[in-house]
Order: C-alpha cells, then structure tokens, then sequence
C-alpha cells in the first residue's frame, strides 16, 4: 500500500510537531542562558541562540567546593543504591519465581500489601532515625531499595525463562547459586539492562529523602543543592539559608541554569540507553501471570 | 521423573529462603515496621518517654484533626489537584496517544516519542527549576509580559496560578511517557477492523470513534480507576517544591501537612493522625476502584 499524505495526516503531524517543540524549546533556552553572559538573559533579547558565548557559568560551577562535593555525593549514592537495589531485587524476584517454593503466596502477599498500604511519612522517618542512619548515605540509599513493583515486574521476567534449563542444570550437578549465577542472569540481560538504568535515574533523582534524612549538607547530593540555587531566585519567601554565602552571592541566572543543565545531564547521557529498553519494560509491568 | 528434579526437601530449598531473605528484611523494615508506629496516632508521643511508654489518648488526636478548619482545606486542596489532572491531564494523554498512533510514517513515530518520553525521567527539582526560568520573576514569559503588554504577573506566589501551573507541569513532564500504555492497547486492535470500516466508507474520524476508542475503553476504564483509586496522593514531590507561604492556601495538601506538622514542628502524633487518615482513605479508594472495575467487567487491578 502507498502512503498517500491527506489533510488529515497533515494535521496530525503539525500538531505532533508542536509538542514536540513546545517539550524542546525548554531545554534549548537552558541551554542558551548557561552559555550567556547574566546581563544578556536579564535582557531577554535572545531566546534560544546567546549573543555573546562565554563559558563562565560552568567554570564558575566546576571550581565550586559546594557544587563538586554534592556531585560526588550524588554519584556516591546512586552507585551504592543501583548495586543495593539490583541485588535485593534480583534475588527476592528470582525466589519468588520458583513455583515449587513453599511460603511463596504469603511472601508475595506480604509485598503487594506495601503497595497498597504504607506507614506514611513520620513513621518511616521514625525508623530511619531510630535505626541511625541520618546523616549517612545510607539513609537515601536503604528504605528506597526496592517496591513491589520492581518485584513483580522482575520476577515475571523470570517466570518466563524455561525451567526445563534449571531443572539441566541440577542434573548435572549445578548448585542453585551457581545455576543462578551462569545460567540465569545471563539470560536476564535485557531485564537487568533496564532496571540498572531505571534505579540509577532513581538514585540520581533522589531529592525529598535526601531533605529529610541529610542535616549535614556537605552529605547532599545534587537535587537538593540545585532546589537552593534556583530557589533563591524565585522567591526570597521560600528560600533558606544558602548552603554556601559565596555559592548564593554568585548565582546569576546563567550559573542557575547551567547548574540545571548539569543536575540532568546523566540523564540526557543514559537516555538514548534507556529509550530502547524502557517501553518495553513498562509494558511488562501491565503484563498479568 | 519430573517431579524429582524440583528441590522439595528443605536441605534443597534453603538456598530459595537464603536468596529471599535480603528481600523480605528489606519488606519488613522499611515497609511493616512504620506500619507499627501508626500506634503513635492514638497516643501523645514524648520522645523522653519513648513510643511504648507515651501515654495513650484514644481518638483526641482524630478529633482534633478532623474539628479543625485544616481538614476541609488539605482535603479540598488534594481532591482539587487530583481532579484536574484527571479532566485536563488524562484526556491530553488519550489525545496525545491516538496522534502518535495515526502517524503513518514509522521515523517520523519514533523520533517524536523519543522527544515526549523524555521529560519523564527529569527529577522534579530539574522540572522546578525549568519553571522558575520561564514563570520566575525574571523568566521569558514575564520578560515578554513587560515589553509586549506592559505587565507581569506573579506566577510562583500567588494562589490563582498555582493550580494551572502544576497541571502544565504534569502534563509536560509525563503526559508523554502516559501514552506508553495506550499505545500497547492500541497496538493489539485487531487491523482487520480498520480494513473492514475503510471498504464501508468510513473516515479516519469515524474509525477512531467506532473502532479505536471502544478498543481502549478497557485499559481507559483501568487507569481511570486508578487515578481516582490514588486522589488522596498529590504529587508530593512537585507540590513540596511549588509552594510557598503566598500560595499554601491552595498548595497546602495532606502529604505537605503532615512534613510542616511532623517534620518540621515535631508534632510526630499529630502528623502520624493526619498521614493514617490519607492512608486509610486511599486504601479504601483504591479497593473501591478496584471492586467498581470489576462491577464493570474488567479484569480489575488485582
């Protein structure tokens, strides 16, 4: 069949076509004001091309204690909380997939519980603090470990696999570690591609626990820092106490955004990764058994 | 034959409860023992005295909670939000879905989804601070505000921008990433029908009101369920970033509450009462949903 365009699919595409730019054109202007000098946004008289260029903003960011410690930390918590996360998640998803496993049904039921129930905020917060972990990177990293959601989805993954190679394995001797281990998650690749990379966006975007559990700032990631920084902007009503006098005293809107641009920029770097895996993921998780 | 090759006896299964135990710690304490510290919401919490030890009040925090004007306000603020995003921000994302899914050029497809998946995976604070450069004081809009009419407007402070502006925000950040699950309904519509429509003449316009809306209206039913299965849950995280002390008359919702309460005044009881109410009440939404789901046909959500 040709494709022969019609009004209709003229339509469709203009109108697709402006979304699209209305979700870019946020992005281009970041862009644009880091690399500007601050009189020239102040102006407005660019929108999306600077007038004059100057990399300023990101030396300034890049010589920054403030803002290169709260890098460190970010990149800290999230490589502690992607390998946490992987494990607890693998190994709990992968009993749970066996069948054959007693208890199975009231553990599965103990998990999906949480998802429709909670403590709430202050109890969690309770436990946190009770068990001392405020002030460590522990404390962002351990209550986000895991959902059932991740559970579910994994652990159908896994449901899928053939058991007939598990059940090769143990004839031949193979320990259930081991078959784990070399059999089972090399097979899991594409599964474990997609929730590596979803946790890391998770522990990179980590914002709200990092507020509440971090009291010592020289511990916060990048989110909470970037809040401050733009924040001091919008309103002096909402804004706090700066965490760095020199940080706040600098902060032009080129230095905001540029600070914005850098807070996303793992992002951007694992987006082209994740596209290919994460549709699909998201579709597993609708799948019923 | 079979059967044997399956661990039965426990020497051959504690390898499975060795791998699992991690898991169900991890469940235990961070998911069911805050369950236990609801108990704080029936008792006056000194934290001299410990939670055992702090005596019990019965329900006067309850009454306490529900006696003031607060409760009216947060519960009003929270169903308000979930509301909107529900008639404004649910409808874009079906629109948005049965675009892509009339595109007919597969490049032209992928690229555009590439584009409005994106956002999704910013952090609220990147979304927060795009907000402040476009709707800040001296953001574009007010920049342009200024030279072409003359004026400005206070987005960020003021009580009647806040709720339009926190429905543009979800929808920008995730309205794309929503159409993910349509287009998987889309996608299972049998073509066949569409064939069958086209040769009785139908429009494009009438085969997406006769064959491919009904063949969503399931998953639309589900996720609408949903939604309204979660209206106790505000988006805290975008909410906590967007309000202020000019604004919380609309802002303030439970979850803000409780953090201002518990967090920051160390009222724990009081803010325990407050967070036991929301869920409470989205557990019952959400099994309320579901059984209403059901009633109607569908597979339900669990």
């Amino acid at each position: 069949m040709k494709l022969k365009a019609t009004w209709f699919d003229t339509i469709i595409v203009v109108i697709i076509c402006l979304i699209s730019l209305l979700v870019i054109l946020p992005f281009l202007y970041i862009i644009a004001v880091s690399f500007s000098p601050p009189g020239d946004s102040m102006a407005g008289n660019f929108f999306i091309w600077p007038k004059h260029w100057t990399l300023d903003a990101y030396s300034y960011l890049l010589n920054a204690n403030t803002f290169l410690t709260s890098v460190k930390n970010s990149v800290i918590i999230t490589a502690m909380g992607t390998v946490l996360s992987l494990f607890v998640s693998i190994t709990l998803a992968y009993a749970l997939s066996k069948k054959f496993l007693p208890g199975r049904r009231i553990m599965l039921l103990v998990i999906f519980f949480t998802m429709i129930f909670h403590g709430g905020m202050i109890p969690n917060y309770l436990v946190v603090k009770n068990l001392g972990l405020i002030d460590s990177y522990w404390a962002v990293v351990l209550p986000a470990a895991s959902s059932a959601f991740n559970i579910m989805v994994i652990r159908s993954f896994f449901q899928s696999l053939p058991e007939s190679l598990d059940e090769a394995a143990r004839i031949d001797g193979a320990g259930e570690f081991r078959i784990l281990y070399s059999i089972v998650l090399p097979l899991s690749k594409p599964i474990i591609a997609t929730f590596t990379l979803f946790f890391m966006v998770q522990f990179w975007n980590e914002f709200f626990s990092a507020v509440i559990y971090l009291n010592d700032t020289s511990r916060w990631p990048i989110q909470p820092l970037l809040r401050q920084m733009v924040a001091i902007s919008a309103s002096n009503i909402s804004a706090e106490a700066a965490v760095d006098a020199s940080l706040a005293a600098n902060l032009g809107p080129n230095v905001q955004n540029a600070a914005i641009l850098l807070a996303m920029l793992p992002i951007v770097i694992v987006y082209p990764f994740l596209q290919k895996y994460f549709a699909k993921g998201a579709m597993l998780g609708s799948i019923k058994e | 034959m079979q059967r044997a090759l399956r661990p039965k006896r426990f020497h051959q299964l504690w390898p499975f409860y060795l791998l699992a135990a991690p898991g169900i710690l991890y469940f235990l304490t961070f998911h069911y023992i805050p369950m236990t510290g609801l108990i704080l919401a029936f008792k006056e919490y000194s934290p001299f005295k410990g939670m055992m030890d702090s005596p019990w009040v019965g329900l006067d925090n309850f009454r306490q909670f529900f006696g003031t004007s607060d409760f009216y306000m947060l519960l009003k603020n929270t169903l308000l939000i979930s509301l909107l995003n529900l008639i404004i921000y649910f409808p874009f994302t079906i629109f948005l879905s049965l675009l892509l899914n009339e595109v007919r050029l597969k490049v032209f497809k992928r690229v555009s989804q590439t584009i409005v998946y994106l956002p999704h995976f910013l952090s609220w604070v990147v979304i927060y601070g795009i907000t402040i450069s476009f709707f800040g004081p001296s953001g574009v809009i007010n920049h342009y505000l200024g030279q072409w009419f003359d004026g400005s407007a206070n987005f960020l402070v003021s009580n009647e921008w806040f709720r339009p502006l926190v429905i543009f925000q979800s929808i920008w950040k995730d309205a794309g990433w929503g159409t993910i699950i349509f287009l998987a309904a889309l996608a299972g519509i049998n073509p066949e029908q569409y064939e069958a429509a086209k040769v009785d003449g139908a429009s494009r316009l009438q085969s997406i009101w006769h064959i491919t809306l009904p063949g969503i209206k399931g998953t639309i039913v589900i996720l609408l369920l949903l939604r309204l299965g979660s209206s106790m849950d505000s988006n805290f995280m975008q909410i906590f970033l967007m309000t202020n002390s000019l604004n919380l008359d609309v802002s303030n919702v439970f979850d803000l509450f409780v953090y201002h309460v518990g967090l920051e005044q160390f009222n724990y009881s009081f803010a325990i009462t407050v967070g036991m109410f929301k869920s409470v009440a989205s557990l019952i939404l959400v099994l309320g949903a579901n059984y209403a789901a059901k009633l109607l046909g569908e597979e339900g959500i669990f």
